[in-house]
């Protein structure tokens, strides 16, 4: 950079004197007199296109899928944990699929109920919160702000990208409520379950409405993923190479890369599902009996399915941690007040991970009778993820290290996703050695794995992402109080409810029962499973405080008051408070260094807009 | 929206940087054109996908149609032209894509009228091959009774040869019987006149024989076809039992039509496409934006990409 040479301005540094004095002018505002796209309400708050309220949007619509999702887990635990409990007290909220006994008044949970219950609680938690609502969010919010961009490089494909999102949830929310219940088939949808109408009672008109939701779905990720990646590669600011990205960006570019490649296969495969299911076709069905009757479908393979599902599958756990990771990067080196540790191991990680992603998907049908030699290959390198894995996770310690760290709720929540993806990561490596997971498979043991190293581990990091960017969408700061009682609360719960299962899982207990009661060797278990089920009540609760946080402090917060309050050095804090369309007022700020300059040369931090000192040289390269 | 959007753009300030300095853009390219790469980059995976299916469905089969019999017809009572036809089509959509490369060129000199006239021409060409597709398409379902639940290609050799009757009788075998369009022929080692010893041929009613390739017992080996109306089948002996297999592998029906649906359904979409930007080309609505009329061809770059797919989609199904 032939510019960074000049006389650095006076500190402390004024960052509205930096970017008048080394931003560019892109004549933006000239275009847009008084933002006239948004000058009504519908246009501002509903069918914007403006990124950072596309990201509320997402993140609004995420919330109220997680509380639905959550929900349906406290139901299935509380048949779970408390099998003999009467549930007739359920009976104004689930009707019909509440049994009530005659003669005891007794109300269980019908079965089928139960089984769409958890295909719900899986579809709903990993595609609509984990995926919309993670990388949704935090890619649309802070992908254009710290990359010094205006907007999206399309921000009505990326209006459209919302709006898909929002179709596929009333689709998915409307299957709820029909007579014969939603998708009961695990949200994977393996045939013959999701093929044959007349299977299970979820899988005639609810099956319908899951593949049309998801389809939307796809297309939403599609428009969202395409835009990030155009984004990220064309409308960086002036300097911002990719060795001084915030490591924020560089995991919604590798996610929205996975997303792009992977979802299309799903699209594919569900196709053809839909073929087989309208049509008649076989490609997932053969010589299949149902009642005793035989089918006339010859020449399918279910196993083929579960290889496109995978595909795309396998991905989409990266798809929901990788942006979790980012976020946790960021917050733990602003929070510790130190550069993040081996930033460009952090950036090769990334992308090791992202490609390692798409070669491991059979390691998911171990025991679905694939060839155990090619299970091999699969087992080699599902172990070789654990490498890029534990980089990030050394580079996460030993950044918090002697670091100035300040405990509030978006840097614990950072260090929880470290100790939830350690615990969870772990576990990962006894399961991927195909071995092993004749043992593990479909037992509580990978409930406990994946529930902690992609569920709460994606959720703390998507707690400290809302935490720490909280100022950024709403100009005020969440209540502290409520947010260390919500982690602390939330850790500890988390760790209660999944532990446990470990094992459980150990011990055999098949994951999907409904009820246990029939098998003596279970039986021993049921205290565990009423422990289990409290904790998961008590953390549920957290999260009901975490959402009236949430909503309580977007009227009622604290404000804030200086444009930068946690002394960070990307560029989203050099906005103004309240932040409009285009993001900066006047010019467009530069880039003059990489995103971690905490603690150098005796200053506390130097913004990414502060041009290097005479001699002075930048790190991230 | 495309006229509000582009002031999004950055504006290239120092010539000599890296592109990758941030600024300008790293590919040269505008972030539209780049945003219609990743969405064919993803496209490709959709249509990856699909043909991955028909590799996997095809090889767990025992057998399969050979496409110079199943596409062996044409317009005007053509019955025994391999090929000929899709010949046309693929030649037709291969030639639009030359068009639309000089639609693009003209684009790039800002000459509307040229521009106008090369993507009509290439719309022409999109129609036409929608239209053989529309024939191709009636005529295996209405014609030939090939749907997504029968496949009346019934078991073929691998390498597709038939051996007509006098081959048959040059390998020593006998004609024994001889009923409606079948004759049967008796094993050369065959000591009695069992079934499981007969071997038969039959003719369609293009007049065309069909006979088993491969003699020895215990292989597939034939199809049947009685005039106008089809009763194809397959006799297969083993060990004595015999075997009769109506209907070829189901899934071929299911997966031509699916797939080549699938491509139409991108062509037609591009031809709706095309169309629209040909107006809007017309209209002089790209005069201002003086940017060589990207959206010509960012709707080239889908339209060479559809054509791509045909080359893989024709590579499999008619030539494989």
């Amino acid at each position: 950079m032939s510019s960074v040479t000049t006389a650095v301005p006076a500190k402390p540094y004024d960052d509205n004197l930096l970017i008048e004095e080394f931003g560019y002018e892109d004549h933006f505002h000239e275009h847009h007199h008084g933002d006239k796209y948004q000058s009504n309400f519908i246009t501002h708050y509903i069918f914007s296109q403006d990124h950072k309220i596309i990201g509320r949007q997402f993140l609004i619509t995420g919330m109220f899928w997680a509380l639905i999702g959550a929900g349906m887990s406290i139901i299935f635990r509380l048949q779970l944990g408390f099998p003999e409990e009467s549930l007739a007290w359920l009976k104004p909220l689930l009707g019909k699929w509440i049994e009530i006994n005659a003669e005891t008044g007794m109300g269980t949970l019908s079965p089928e109920f139960y089984y769409a219950l958890v295909t719900m609680h899986g579809t709903i938690i990993v595609f609509f919160v984990l995926t919309a609502g993670l990388s949704g969010t935090f890619s649309n919010l802070l992908i254009p702000l710290q990359i010094g961009a205006r907007d999206m490089a399309s921000p009505l494909l990326n209006m459209f990208s919302y709006w898909f999102f929002f179709l596929a949830s009333v689709v998915m929310f409307y299957s709820m409520f029909l007579s014969t219940g939603p998708f009961s088939g695990g949200w994977t949808a393996y045939p013959p379950l999701s093929v044959l109408p007349q299977a299970s009672s979820g899988s005639g008109a609810g099956m319908t409405l899951w593949l049309v939701s998801l389809v939307l779905f796809v297309i939403s990720v599609g428009l969202g993923g395409i835009n990030y990646i155009t984004t990220v590669l064309n409308l960086r600011t002036k300097g911002m190479n990719m060795w001084r990205m915030p490591l924020t960006i560089w995991a919604f570019f590798v996610t929205a890369i996975l997303a792009l490649l992977s979802f299309p296969v799903l699209v594919s495969g569900f196709f053809l599902l839909m073929f087989d299911r309208g049509m008649g076709t076989s490609f997932y069905l053969s010589e299949i009996f149902i009642a005793g009757e035989a089918l006339p479908n010859v020449g399918g393979s279910a196993i083929l399915y579960q290889h496109l599902f995978w595909f795309l599958g396998h991905p989409e756990v990266y798809i929901i941690i990788l942006p979790a990771m980012g976020l946790v990067s960021e917050v733990l080196s602003v929070h510790c007040r130190k550069p993040i540790f081996g930033y460009k191991a952090m950036v090769y990680s990334i992308l090791a991970i992202g490609f390692l992603s798409f070669i491991v998907w059979a390691h998911h049908m171990f025991m679905s009778g694939v060839n155990p030699f090619i299970s091999n290959f699969f087992v080699i390198f599902t172990l070789i993820i654990a490498v890029p894995s534990a980089v990030k996770v050394f580079n996460w310690i030993t950044t918090v290290y002697r670091g100035n760290i300040r405990f509030n709720s978006a840097s614990l929540f950072s260090i929880g996703f470290v100790s939830m993806f350690i615990s969870g990561g772990l576990t990962g490596i006894f399961l991927g050695n195909s071995a092993i997971d004749i043992q593990m498979h479909d037992n509580y043991f990978v409930i406990a794995h994946f529930h902690i190293v992609m569920g709460i581990a994606a959720f703390f990091g998507m707690f400290a992402g809302i935490y720490h960017w909280f100022p950024k969408m709403y100009g005020r700061f969440m209540n502290e109080t409520l947010g260390k009682i919500h982690f602390w609360g939330t850790l500890v719960g988390a760790y209660a409810i999944f532990w446990p299962m470990h094992y459980l899982g150990l011990a055999g207990l098949p994951r999907r029962y409904y009820s246990f009661d029939q098998f003596d060797t279970f039986r021993q278990f049921a205290e565990i499973n009423k422990f289990i089920t409290v904790a998961a009540i008590i953390v549920f609760a957290l999260q009901v405080l975490f959402v009236i946080n949430f909503f309580y402090s977007i009227w009622k917060g604290r404000k804030m008051t200086t444009k930068n309050p946690w002394g960070a050095t990307t560029l989203e804090w050099t906005t103004p408070i309240k932040t409009g369309h285009g993001n900066w007022p006047g010019k467009i700020p530069t880039v003059q260094r990489w995103a971690y300059d905490y603690g150098k040369d005796g200053r506390e931090f130097i913004p990414q807009i502060e041009p290097l000192a005479e001699g002075e040289s930048d790190l991230g390269h | 929206m495309a006229a509000d959007t582009s002031t999004l753009e950055h504006q290239v300030h120092e010539s000599e940087a890296d592109l990758w300095e941030g600024g300008q853009t790293p590919f040269k390219a505008s972030y539209g054109k780049l945003m219609m790469w990743y969405f064919l980059l993803s496209d490709a995976f959709t249509f990856s996908a699909f043909l991955i299916t028909y590799g996997a469905l095809r090889v767990s089969s025992p057998t399969w149609p050979v496409p110079d019999f199943v596409f062996a017809t044409a317009p005007f009572g053509i019955h025994d032209m391999p090929l000929i036809f899709v010949t046309v089509m693929s030649f037709l959509l291969i030639i639009s894509s030359v068009t639309m490369v000089r639609a693009v060129q003209e684009g790039h000199r800002e000459n509307p009228k040229g521009v106008v006239f090369w993507m009509l021409m290439t719309i022409i060409g999109g129609l036409g091959f929608l239209g053989c597709q529309a024939w191709e398409w009636n005529n295996l379902i209405n014609t030939e009774g090939m749907t997504i639940h029968v496949n009346p290609f019934g078991v073929h050799t691998e390498s597709g040869v038939y051996m007509s009757a006098s081959d048959l009788k040059s390998e020593g075998f006998k004609e024994v019987a001889h009923e409606g369009h079948a004759t049967y022929y008796l094993h050369p080692d065959a000591d009695a006149d069992t079934e499981e010893n007969r071997y038969y041929e039959k003719i369609d009613h293009f007049d065309k024989s069909y006979a088993g390739e491969s003699i020895e017992p215990g292989d597939s080996y034939l199809i049947t076809a009685h005039s106008g109306e089809y009763q194809n089948g397959a006799i297969k002996t083993t060990g004595g039992d015999i075997v009769k297999e109506s209907f070829g592998p189901k899934a071929f029906g299911a997966l031509f039509f699916c797939i080549t649906g699938f491509h139409g359904f991108h062509v037609f979409s591009g031809v709706v496409f095309l169309l629209i930007i040909c107006l809007n080309v017309a209209s002089g609505l790209y005069v201002d934006r003086k940017n060589g009329n990207e959206m010509v061809e960012k709707i080239g770059l889908y339209w060479h990409f559809v054509d791509l797919v045909w080359v893989f989609v024709f590579l499999v199904f008619y030539l494989l």
